[in-house]
């Protein structure tokens, strides 16, 4: 890999730990406001999902854009919203649910919108699992039908997401409005044309 | 619960206020004061001002109190916007004087009240009470009020006033939140008549003995505390009888998931989630939820008979 490449990449790579380092930050100063458990479980749940829809935009943007290069960081960014999906999993069993496992069971199983969430975590688990190069190609074509998961991963992510808000469904709504997007342009037709209209606006350019 | 007997402490000397805030107050006092003496008006209405002549009550918890920063900024008040911050950052721009509050409907003694005449209706005292959100979390509060019976005594409420309907400001100039529909206003809330009777039933104009923040609720809001808070209707401006059950905006917002009762009750979950545990801000653990969120022993003959799975 180039020096430039591996410094861009080392660049996302802290990027990406940014929203850990708030946390820390706002954990030291005294800054997670008068529910801290709440504001970590929702910081880091909002990061699990906003990392989902990321990696998804990866393929999108490099058909729109041309720049066959920035599948590299695709692993990457997957890896990282596991990251957080794992924070928010840990936040949950341990300071919300105090590793209460009767709780925890009952929860997942009356809660709805924890049943969602859980089985999108649970999900997650295979794809992180075989995301090294040497998976991939133990795998071969069953590799893509695999991590074709992400997508139902992300619907189960948004619609957690909804059923747990009490009134105010703006921010879910959003969430599922960026996915629907995102699916939206891997179909075949919606994805030719925004090929083309991406192609055409590079051509354009002086 | 603990009920204590009331004694003479002042509730100055049972609070000990933080120093930053006996600091800050100082600051407000000496710039209300300079104002006052200019344009000639009392400078009472402010946040943050010391309430007079308030009694201690029967009323105390022997449970650590909420601290006023927690109190004053995490609070849901849609009106203001629906994160927790929205309210303490938003509410600036309510304007609670001059205010009226309107007491109509089925009553003898109909009367739209001046906020000023609302204060010295009945002596003020100060309630310790618990207060426990749907959302599943707590808090213990100082709050400074007036029993809301003395209220309607004074009211008169005829032989068909069953009900309490309590309205909320409607303003959204002074109000952004409500720019959006994100429920029907005004606000609307209600209990029956029985429970606005209720001696633990309170009007408050303030709390930790100090003027109501406008984010919670000023200047003058209900607390009812062996129910969710969302019962505890704020800034009011018109409280009507009426004989027909009202409802409420939740009621109308989520017919299955909130009821005109909305008791606090470990035993009936919300749709959503349980209600058999809560966090109480500033604690790390969840405690359990108590039956009428601990004012049973007062409150439960309220409900005897009925069936509070149905009717929550």
């Amino acid at each position: 890999m180039p020096v430039a490449l591996r410094t861009l990449k080392a660049g996302v790579f802290l990027v990406c730990l940014l929203p850990l380092a708030r946390l820390v930050y706002l954990g030291v100063a005294g800054g997670l406001g008068a529910n801290p458990i709440e504001f970590v479980t929702r910081s880091t749940g909002t990061w699990a999902l906003a990392g989902l829809m990321v990696t998804l935009s990866v393929t999108p943007l490099r058909r729109l854009t041309g720049l066959a290069g920035l599948i590299r960081y695709r692993r990457m960014l997957g890896l990282f919203a596991f990251f957080y999906a794992c924070l928010h999993f840990v936040a949950y069993v341990w300071l919300d649910q105090f590793f209460d496992p009767a709780a925890i069971a009952r929860d997942i199983v009356k809660r709805p919108f924890v049943t969602v969430g859980f089985a999108a975590f649970i999900l997650l688990v295979p794809l992180a699992a075989t995301s090294s190069h040497a998976m991939m190609r133990r795998l071969g074509r069953r590799w893509q039908q695999l991590h074709r998961l992400i997508y139902l991963i992300a619907l189960l992510g948004v619609v957690h997401y909804l059923w747990l808000v009490k009134k105010d469904l703006t921010e879910p709504l959003i969430y599922g409005g960026v996915l629907a997007l995102l699916l939206a342009l891997r179909l075949p037709y919606c994805g030719k044309r925004f090929v083309q209209a991406g192609s055409s606006a590079m051509q354009r350019r002086p | 619960m603990l009920i204590r007997h009331p004694n003479d402490i002042a509730p100055s000397e049972i609070t000990p206020p933080e120093i930053y805030r006996e600091r800050r107050r100082f600051m407000q006092d000496v710039g209300a004061l300079a104002a006052g003496a200019v344009l000639g008006i009392s400078p009472v209405a402010e946040a943050g001002t010391k309430l007079a002549g308030v009694r201690a009550s029967a009323y105390r918890l022997d449970e650590d109190r909420t601290p006023y920063k927690d109190v004053t900024t995490y609070n849901n008040f849609y009106e203001f916007g629906t994160g927790k911050g929205d309210p303490s950052e938003n509410a600036g721009s309510l304007k609670t004087r001059p205010w009226t509050v309107a007491v109509e409907g089925e009553v003898a003694n109909p009367r739209t009240y001046d906020i000023d005449a609302l204060l010295k209706l009945a002596p003020l005292e100060e309630r310790v009470y618990r207060m426990r959100c749907v959302e599943g979390w707590s808090m213990v509060i100082p709050w400074v009020g007036f029993p809301l019976n003395e209220l309607i005594r004074r009211a008169a409420p005829t032989g068909n006033a069953r009900y309490v309907e309590f309205v909320t400001l409607n303003d959204p100039e002074q109000m952004p939140g409500l720019r959006r529909r994100i429920l029907n206003w005004p606000y609307l809330e209600g209990l029956r008549l029985d429970e606005a009777m209720h001696p633990l039933a309170i009007l408050a104009v303030g709390l930790y003995g100090e003027v109501l923040p406008n984010q919670n609720g000023a200047p003058i809001r209900l607390v009812v505390p062996w129910k969710y808070g969302f019962k505890s209707a704020k800034s009011i401006v018109k409280i009507r009888f009426v004989e027909k059950p009202p409802v409420t905006t939740w009621m109308a917002a989520a017919p299955r998931e909130y009821g005109f009762y909305s008791n606090v009750n470990p035993e009936v979950d919300h749709p959503r989630w349980s209600q058999a545990k809560e966090r109480r801000i500033g604690e790390l653990s969840k405690r359990d939820t108590l039956m009428f969120n601990g004012y049973g022993a007062q409150v439960a003959q309220l409900y005897r008979g009925m069936d509070l799975q149905k009717f929550f």
